[in-house]
């Protein structure tokens, strides 16, 4: 089976969101790469170094730019005319394109695959991630999406790809990229990050959110997440969230940090490696699940933390 | 303008799923359904651009059983004009739903169509992507702002890094993330006024489309279970336990 994998990057480097699905590809066969964008020649260069990589497609166009899915859409259509199967990271990028992609091709996707138990068979969260579901693809090409936290990161250094030059990729005229407000933040990205300090509702302020959680973080080189109870009261940005309808993350360490434990904040960082809670509620369903839990006031315990760590 | 707004109904979003012991998927039965979240949210910015003066009407559409009229009549009494549902009980996909919606979007003509970014029980996020490209049309998904400005609409997306901003040139397909709005409760009036709204039921094979499944369910586990750990009494303990699992130095 021939695969054509999404590569997602920024500022002319390859996001690591792209190497798990990497991985996922391998399982089915061949890993061609598909790297759409503006000026992308060093993308497309270290792309071809990604370990187990075969052909690296690479469409060149200001079209591209900003990966709209309305442009990029028929240039994956045209790609999979020979390729089986169609595989983004499950992104808001990889979200946005696969299904429009797949509907082109008269596929029903699968999204958010945990793993590869055949050429069309595949497991995926449903309900939040309360049930785990086995599905079979019965179409003849595969449109998938990969949960990042489910697969192993693929080498990002060892392949020996080849570059293959692609036109296509026209601006058909419907949307325009017109802005972003991206956070610039020298901290790791979230669903990379080997720890990260997560904080709820129970930090009260947006200052004090950021008074109480950021220090913490910036002593354990961590990432910065927060509960979507947080993120709608406006304590944190929405890039922030972690949850099933946010951010999937797997760190080695999660510090929750006054927060509950909804359902849907569990549903997005369940398999982080070890578990720290702290909340004043000895009976906060975040306890739980926690590894190690300890109840108090956050606003003395976390400084207290930072300090002695 | 006419809006076209699309809503599931799925299994309460308070309510804990139960995997059925066969594993042949979650117990749904005497279980709280209502509207899916997310479709709340797109009814609710139909409503707030009617109210706007943006648009003049909004139907509510639904593909699923006969009790899907319920979520139906939620939205009608929230603000919607009349409403359609597509009724089967067969299980019907996203790329199936998509089909359907492309058929009501071609009777029915509207300047854009509002749709929930996923639905809370399949979890697929691909209904209104799918959509857009069955009816070659632009498409603002995960939209926490939403302006329409002449023959375009302004989309502020909430994507991975941030925020991104889209012009999308009209008719244009728009799904909805959680701080689009606040949806509305409908109120004790509206709701008997609900009742008297014209909801019509059609069926798939009025729409010529075959929306058998694509993806065959083998099995539905439960996840496996994480244990509780211990609990510490002071930050000394806590960071002695993280030293001994090698999490700090």
């Amino acid at each position: 089976m021939k695969t054509l994998v999404w590569v997602e990057h920024e500022g002319g480097k390859i996001k690591d969101s792209t190497l798990p699905a990497v991985t996922a590809a391998a399982k089915l066969g061949e890993v061609h790469l598909l790297v759409a964008g503006k000026d992308v020649g060093k993308v497309a260069e270290a792309a071809a170094k990604i370990a187990g990589v075969g052909k690296v497609h690479v469409a060149d166009d200001a079209a591209l730019e900003h990966a709209l899915a309305e442009n990029v859409a028929p240039l994956v259509v045209e790609l999979m005319g020979h390729h089986d199967a169609f595989i983004t990271p499950a992104t808001t990028t990889g979200k946005n394109i696969a299904p429009r992609v797949a509907a082109l091709l008269d596929v029903m996707q699968v999204s958010d695959i945990l793993s590869v138990e055949s050429a069309d068979t595949f497991t995926r969260p449903i309900y939040a991630g309360n049930a785990i579901a086995t599905v079979q693809s019965t179409d003849a090409k595969k449109v998938l999406t990969v949960r990042g936290t489910a697969f192993e990161k693929a080498a990002a250094e060892g392949g020996s790809g080849t570059i293959e030059k692609v036109s296509g990729g026209k601006d058909v005229g419907l949307s325009k990229f017109v802005g972003a407000e991206i956070a610039a933040s020298e901290r790791p990205e979230l669903t990379s990050a080997k720890i990260i300090v997560s904080g709820g509702r129970a930090l009260g302020s947006s200052e004090q959110f950021h008074a109480t959680i950021d220090p913490l973080a910036d002593k354990l080189g961590a990432a910065v997440g927060a509960s979507r109870a947080a993120v709608d009261a406006g304590y944190a940005p929405n890039d922030y969230q972690v949850g099933q309808t946010g951010k999937i993350v797997a760190p080695e360490v999660y510090i929750a940090i006054g927060i509950s434990g909804a359902i849907q904040h569990l549903a997005g960082m369940k398999d982080s490696k070890v578990i720290v809670a702290i909340n004043k509620d000895e009976d906060a369903p975040i306890f739980q699940i926690a590894d190690i839990g300890l109840v108090g006031d956050l606003f003395k315990i976390v400084p207290e933390l930072t300090q002695k760590l | 303008m006419k809006l076209l707004v699309a809503v599931k109904r799925v299994i309460d979003f308070n309510v804990k799923p139960r995997v059925k012991a066969d594993g042949s998927g979650v117990d749904l039965a005497n279980v709280k359904m209502s509207m899916n979240p997310f479709d709340e949210i797109a009814v609710e910015e139909a409503i707030r651009l009617k109210e706007k003066g943006a648009a003049t009407e909004i139907v509510a559409v639904s593909v699923g059983p006969a009790k899907a009229q319920e979520a139906l009549r939620t939205a009608l009494a929230m603000g919607a004009d009349r409403a359609i549902l597509v009724q089967t009980d067969e299980e019907v996909e996203p790329l199936g739903v998509a089909k359907l919606l492309a058929k009501i979007a071609a009777e029915e003509d509207p300047g854009m169509i509002i749709l929930g970014k996923q639905a809370i029980d399949d979890d697929s996020n691909q209904t209104g992507q799918m959509l857009a490209a069955l009816l070659g049309w632009s498409q603002g998904t995960f939209a926490s702002k939403v302006e329409l400005d002449g023959g375009n609409a302004k989309v502020t997306r909430e994507v991975d890094g941030g925020l991104e901003t889209i012009s999308l040139k009209l008719p244009a397909i728009v799904t909805t993330d959680l701080r689009l709005n606040e949806p509305r409760y409908a109120s004790l009036p509206n709701i008997m006024k609900a009742k008297s709204k014209p909801l019509l039921v059609k069926s798939p094979e009025d729409y010529g489309v075959d929306a058998k499944p694509r993806l065959k369910t083998l099995k539905v586990v439960e996840p496996s279970k994480r244990e509780a750990g211990v609990k510490v009494a002071s930050v000394d303990e806590l960071i002695g336990k993280l030293k001994t699992l090698g999490v700090v130095q």
